[in-house]
């Protein structure tokens, strides 16, 4: 056995190629060990956010309830989340080993992930005509440090899927792309947890 | 025999250890001294908690030496092969179960004087007005230097802090540019001086304790604040209630800065005048402003919270402040010559509040006054309520 | 292995520690750099303590004094205490467990150069217009104030080794639930591997809200947010928040993986079995967990509140109890055993009543009215200093000693070892002991100088003579491994001649595969076990064949380079721009900052783009080579 078989011909196709050899195994259990600390991470941002999000300087200064409209940021976490189910087409047809259908999911993915992106730059181009900026107030500040943070996840994750659609395209599937494909799809389904609870923190308790 | 060696080691060990906390400190400093009830209560924990601890510590102690001696390989054989013992439920549980009793013992004093201490409810009327019956002081940190203020009686000074013994004194804590910490160790425990907010606690002078020391303890800042930090110490002047009124009297009698009597003090009130007005306060009501209240200056002990006041230490801080506080904010903000500088230091060292000077009932009077408007707007309010009703 | 390692040219060697991705090399990386920071941090201790050594003394200034008090303290915790634990994790996990190598090599390999240029960084802050001066703490209202961009050097120096942790925490993890040997469950496990373990998920829990706290810093400083300025909302004691939340588990971070260090040398050297192994695993997981729950202990004079203060004093109590079990259960490993008194059992050994003064000191601050006396006085510094100092760095030493010759096949010199642990534990006793008292008779902590006249001149004299006994003791250390180096005389398998867990029954020096071929463990003390039933050779759980490793790797070097260089733009971005805080926007300014930035961020971008677009599949090494190696060692052994 000198060279261990990343290229499962069809009829061996694991039902789990992304954990069938050791390296994405650790894969697995690392990423979801990553994805631990993240929580932290956001937990640590949210944390900052609900401590600051009443803190303006004056009056004249917006709060949430004055500066967010629900229907954007329904329409932007219709996209996400559209776009996790469509990542998980693209593990499903990993799974059954269907190369051109797992790359067209992705491609979709990143699609529905861009249009997040610039619904979410636009929001973001808003708020800064009506003075909220990351530097007008507390409020700003954590608002944008909260929002840009996973904004730059959704950059990375695009990026990052972009690169595997790419990289994989001559390659094809094996066990050992099926581990990187996975990883990536993890990432994005967390982004899109984390959406979640900013929709319902950020947004539906500043309205309210 | 060797036991008894053993009692006597331990027991001279904690004589020592006693006498270390009983013998040592100065009365002014320390907290092994406490000046008051709260200072007291804390010390008291304090033992108990020493107690227990240093009784947990030769448990160890002697349980580790016997284990250490009794065990050498020198002592058992190079070939003394011992017995593998994976555990033993019974120790287990005992070695568990006490720590946890001596903690519950411990536990349960801290939370009640955590409570007690807490407690600041008598410094605010209902109506979150200053308590006038009560004594209270605003006490403002400063890079590097202490403000105090007495709302009751509109009464400002600085480094230098004088409160009445036998009664509580409720402190207000706030900090103006960086976090500083409020400490006077031999009252009672520091609480920090936050930016973004006010602290309240309370710290009580026994009469008796005060005499002891000289009616006089130090006060320290416990919170990094800048270069010098180490050197933010301020006074503590623990009078009786009389004389305290009495101070308060006199500081109040200033209405106006204290004209200077000297030639050479006079034109050092002209130069003060036009170079250190801007920062600093003559009359007792000057709060707010960006250095110190200089108003009863040369009845103070001490020149930037720590030098003998004298003249030529305070005509060196003067001319360079840089070399005895590092950091303040005093350095470069005047051009004075040698001349200017001694002018003023003569003018400094008349800054003096006249003891007896100032009439305690007309303060009394002010204070029960703004008592009484503030209940007779309370009664009102009440009225206007039932009426609205 | 060896003669052809000395073979090898002096380049050849550099160019293999740069792209190691050998658990065993990258511990003696960790070694070497940690040892430098451990001597870095040591000198600033000296000055402190020569500062403080009479009253009014003026050998440094103040604002001197507070950059080397920040910087003993941040390199001590992060560049030292740290990575030379994590020096023997990687020493000792991957061969614990009966692993060729740990589950991310390459991600290894990042973790330890992270660390090794964020520490860099933070120290050319002394070069580069001044070191941070705010504590090691760098409470928010004071590091706003801070001139200058001291406090920017700490704050990307540490976001930069952050990432490091983190990464290396994530890494042991992963290695320790996926890459055990066959029969080596979780209960198993010797207790090294569990606190390891445990100490990885604090890391991995408690450094991303430090990574938050510190770019809030940042961008208050740098950036024009307002976090941290009350005028514009902003709230310091969020920083305090964050700071701790991180700061407690760090703690434990630190004095698990000491604890398991000493729980394998009590055992190996009485002779006997760890008494109370799973209340030993119980009591750490249970530290671990506990170590969450106190952040606010360290804040009770912050005026949280009677509430907040109550709750969080009992909180503190509670992890009395854990550690407590873990003492008595050191005692009882002890007893009935058959001591032998060498260099790091008599270090564990004279841990035991250092730590339990440590111990019950915290306990005493758990009690929040009488720690409002002890709060940020010098009771605080002696309490933290007995247990890092009298844990972690008695740990440190006695791990240094102990597992020597597994990473280097060589005996530190038994003599000399035991000359500085003598001089090490006195002066530790003499410095620290006396401060307890300094605390209780009001002297604050960091303090540049005393008065005269307070009480405080004898006992600070004596804690500065205690001071140099220490640093002539790490003096003696240093001649002795420069002396055992020099010799360079080889040991063989089991030099210790107890060793009971898996790594002693490894040949000397560690073949880079580790195990020809994975051993079956049969219980605890895996080689303990082998000694009495099978005359100490470890069962094999799989054939003799060709096996799996992975590649080296420049890239790990690149990426941490990378951040490095993007780190001096992000710090002269800053300089002179009117939104930046006025401690920084009065510097000039760097208009190439902001390409020095990009340049940075693209070398790291690109190289993980590299590596996530290259295969790697790593190379098999094959049976003949095992073979050859395995009759080597066995004609070295006759």
């Amino acid at each position: 056995m000198a060279e261990m078989e990343y290229n499962v011909p069809s009829e061996r196709w694991p039902s789990h190629p992304e954990t069938a050899t050791h390296e994405g195994k650790n894969k697995f259990y690392g990423f979801w060990i990553f994805l631990a600390g993240e929580t932290t991470l956001f937990a640590s941002l949210f944390a900052t956010y609900l401590a600051l999000k009443d803190s303006v300087p004056g009056d004249d200064h917006l709060l949430a309830a004055d500066l967010f409209a629900l229907e954007l940021a329904f329409v932007m976490t219709m996209f996400l989340l559209t776009s996790s189910l469509t990542s998980v087409f693209a593990v499903h047809h990993m799974r059954n080993n269907n190369f051109s259908k797992m790359q067209l999911w992705l491609g979709i993915t990143v699609l529905l992930g861009l249009g997040f992106l610039s619904l979410e730059i636009y929001e973001f181009i808003e708020y800064t005509h009506l003075g909220h900026t990351f530097r007008s107030s507390a409020f700003g500040s954590a608002f944008y440090f909260l929002l840009g943070t996973h904004g730059a996840h959704v950059v990375f994750g695009l990026i990052w899927i972009t690169m595997l659609i790419i990289r994989n395209a001559k390659r094809g599937l094996s066990v050992y792309t099926a581990a990187k494909v996975h990883t990536a799809a993890l990432y994005w389904h967390f982004i899109d947890v984390v959406w979640v609870f900013i929709f319902t923190i950020v947004y539906l308790l500043g309205v309210v | 025999m060797k036991n008894r060696w053993m009692n006597a080691k331990w027991i001279g060990l904690i004589s020592l250890l006693m006498l270390f906390v009983s013998g040592c400190g100065k009365n002014q400093l320390s907290t092994l001294r406490p000046a008051g009830e709260v200072g007291q209560e804390q010390f008291n924990l304090m033992l108990l908690s020493i107690v227990i601890m240093l009784l947990v510590i030769v448990v160890v102690t002697v349980l580790f030496t016997i284990a250490v001696v009794k065990n050498r390989r020198k002592k058992k054989g190079e070939d003394f092969e011992p017995k593998d013992i994976s555990g033993n439920h019974t120790l287990e549980v005992i070695w568990t179960s006490i720590p946890i009793l001596l903690l519950i013992i411990l536990a349960i004093p801290t939370v009640y004087l955590t409570f007690k201490q807490a407690d600041t409810s008598a410094m605010e009327t209902d109506e979150g007005e200053v308590n006038s019956e009560e004594v209270v002081i605003n006490v403002t940190a400063h890079q590097y230097w202490w403000e105090f203020e007495y709302p009751n009686q509109e009464v400002v000074t600085s480094q230098e802090l004088v409160v009445p013994t036998d009664t509580r004194v409720y402190f207000n804590l706030q900090g103006a540019d960086v976090k500083h910490s409020f400490w006077v160790p031999a009252a009672g425990g520091k609480m920090d001086t936050n930016i973004d907010g006010i602290n309240s606690f309370y710290l009580v002078f026994d009469d008796e304790k005060a005499q002891d020391s000289d009616r006089l303890f130090y006060g320290k800042c416990a919170e990094l604040c800048g270069p010098s930090h180490a050197l933010m110490d301020f006074k503590v002047q623990a009078l009786p209630q009389a004389e305290y009124e009495q101070w308060l009297a006199d500081m109040k009698n200033i209405e106006e800065p204290v004209q200077a009597s000297a030639e050479d003090a006079q034109q050092g009130q002209g130069i003060f005048n036009d170079s250190c007005m801007a920062c600093h306060a003559t009359t007792p009501t000057g709060a707010g402003s960006q250095g110190p209240n200089l108003t009863n200056f040369a009845d103070r002990d001490l020149i930037a919270g720590y030098l003998e006041n004298n003249e030529e230490n305070l005509q060196d801080w003067i001319a360079d402040p840089e070399s005895i506080k590092p950091g303040n904010n005093m350095t470069g903000a005047y051009d004075l010559t040698t001349e200017e500088i001694d002018a003023v230091a003569s003018y400094l060292m008349e800054l003096e509040v006249e003891e007896g000077s100032g009439d305690v009932e007309a303060l009394q009077q002010n204070t029960e006054e703004d008592s009484e408007t503030a209940s007779e707007s309370d009664s009102e309010e009440d009225t206007s309520e039932e009426g609205g009703n | 292995m060896a003669s052809t390692a000395e073979k090898k040219g002096f380049w050849s060697v550099i160019w293999e520690y740069l792209t190691t991705v050998d658990h065993k090399k990258i511990a003696i990386l960790y070694l070497i750099a940690g040892g430098i920071f451990f001597l870095m941090g040591g000198i600033e201790a000296m000055l402190i303590r020569l500062q403080l050594a009479i009253p009014n003394n003026d050998f440094l200034s103040a604002g001197l004094f507070n950059e080397v008090l920040t910087m003993h303290g941040t390199t001590m915790i992060f560049l030292a205490a740290m990575p030379l634990l994590f020096a023997f994790m990687n020493a000792t996990v991957p061969l614990q467990i009966g692993a060729r190598d740990v589950a991310f090599p390459f991600l290894n390999s990042l973790g330890v150069w992270l660390f090794i240029f964020g520490g860099i960084f933070l120290n050319l802050s002394w070069v580069m217009g001044g070191a941070p001066d705010a504590g090691w703490t760098s409470y928010a209202s004071l590091a706003i104030d801070s001139p200058g961009h001291g406090i920017d050097f700490y704050a990307i120096g540490l976001q930069i080794t952050g990432f490091g942790t983190l990464i290396s925490g994530i890494n042991f993890i992963t290695t320790i639930i996926t890459m055990r040997a066959p029969g080596m469950t979780y209960m198993r496990m010797p207790l090294m591997t569990w606190t390891t373990l445990v100490a990885s998920v604090l890391i991995v829990f408690a450094f991303p809200p430090l990574t938050i706290g510190i770019f809030l810093l940042m961008f208050d400083r740098m950036f024009g947010s307002s976090f941290f300025l009350v005028e514009t909302g902003g709230n310091t004691i969020i920083w305090e928040h964050l700071f701790w939340i991180f700061g407690h588990p760090e703690v434990y971070i630190l004095i698990l993986p000491a604890f398991g260090i000493f729980s394998e040398i009590f055992s190996t050297f009485s002779r006997k079995r760890l008494f109370g192994y799973s209340a030993m695993v119980f009591a750490t997981v249970l530290i671990g967990f506990f170590g969450f729950m106190v952040w606010a202990h360290h804040m009770f004079t912050v005026g949280l509140g009677p509430t907040a203060n109550a709750i969080f004093a009992i909180a503190t109590m509670a992890i009395a109890v854990p550690t407590g079990i873990k003492i008595f259960n050191w005692i009882a490993t002890v007893w009935g055993g058959s001591i032998e008194f060498t260099t790091p059992m008599l270090y564990a050994l004279a841990f035991i009543p250092s730590f339990v003064m440590g111990g019950v000191t915290g306990v005493m601050q758990a009690a929040a009215p009488a720690d409002y006396q002890y709060h940020d006085s010098y009771f605080i510094v002696a309490h933290f200093h007995y247990v890092i100092v009298g844990g972690v760095v008695f740990g440190l030493l006695a791990g240094l000693h102990y597992y020597w010759p597994l990473m280097f096949a060589t005996m530190l010199n038994e003599t000399l070892g035991k000359i500085s642990f003598a001089l090490f534990v006195t002066g530790f006793h003499v410095t620290f002991l006396i401060q307890h008292f300094l605390g209780l008779w009001g002297m604050p902590r960091r303090v540049f100088t005393f008065l005269d006249g307070q009480g405080y001149n004898t006992a600070n004299l004596v804690s500065t003579i205690g001071a140099f006994m220490m640093a002539l003791a790490v003096i003696i250390l240093l001649v002795n491994i420069v002396m055992t180096v020099a010799q360079n005389k080889r040991v063989a398998r089991d030099p210790w001649g107890d060793g009971r867990t898996l790594e002693w029954s490894l040949p000397l020096p560690v073949p880079y595969y580790n195990f020809a071929q994975t051993p079956l463990i049969r219980g605890l003390d895996a080689y303990w076990i082998e000694k009495k039933e099978n005359n100490g050779q470890m069962l094999p759980a799989e054939s003799l064949d060709d096996f799996h490793m992975p590649n080296n790797s420049i890239l790990p070097f690149i990426i941490s380079a990378g951040l490095f260089i993007a780190g001096f733009g992000a710090l002269y971005l800053a300089s002179g721009r009117e939104w930046a805080i006025e401690a920084v926007s009065d510097l000039p300014q760097h208009p190439w900052a902001i390409w020095v930035l990009i340049t940075g961020l693209l070398i790291t971008f690109i190289s993980m783009g590299i590596r996530s677009w290259k295969d790697d599949l790593g190379y098999y090494v094959t049976k003949e080579e095992v073979l050859n190696d395995l009759e080597e060692q066995e004609r070295g052994g006759k």
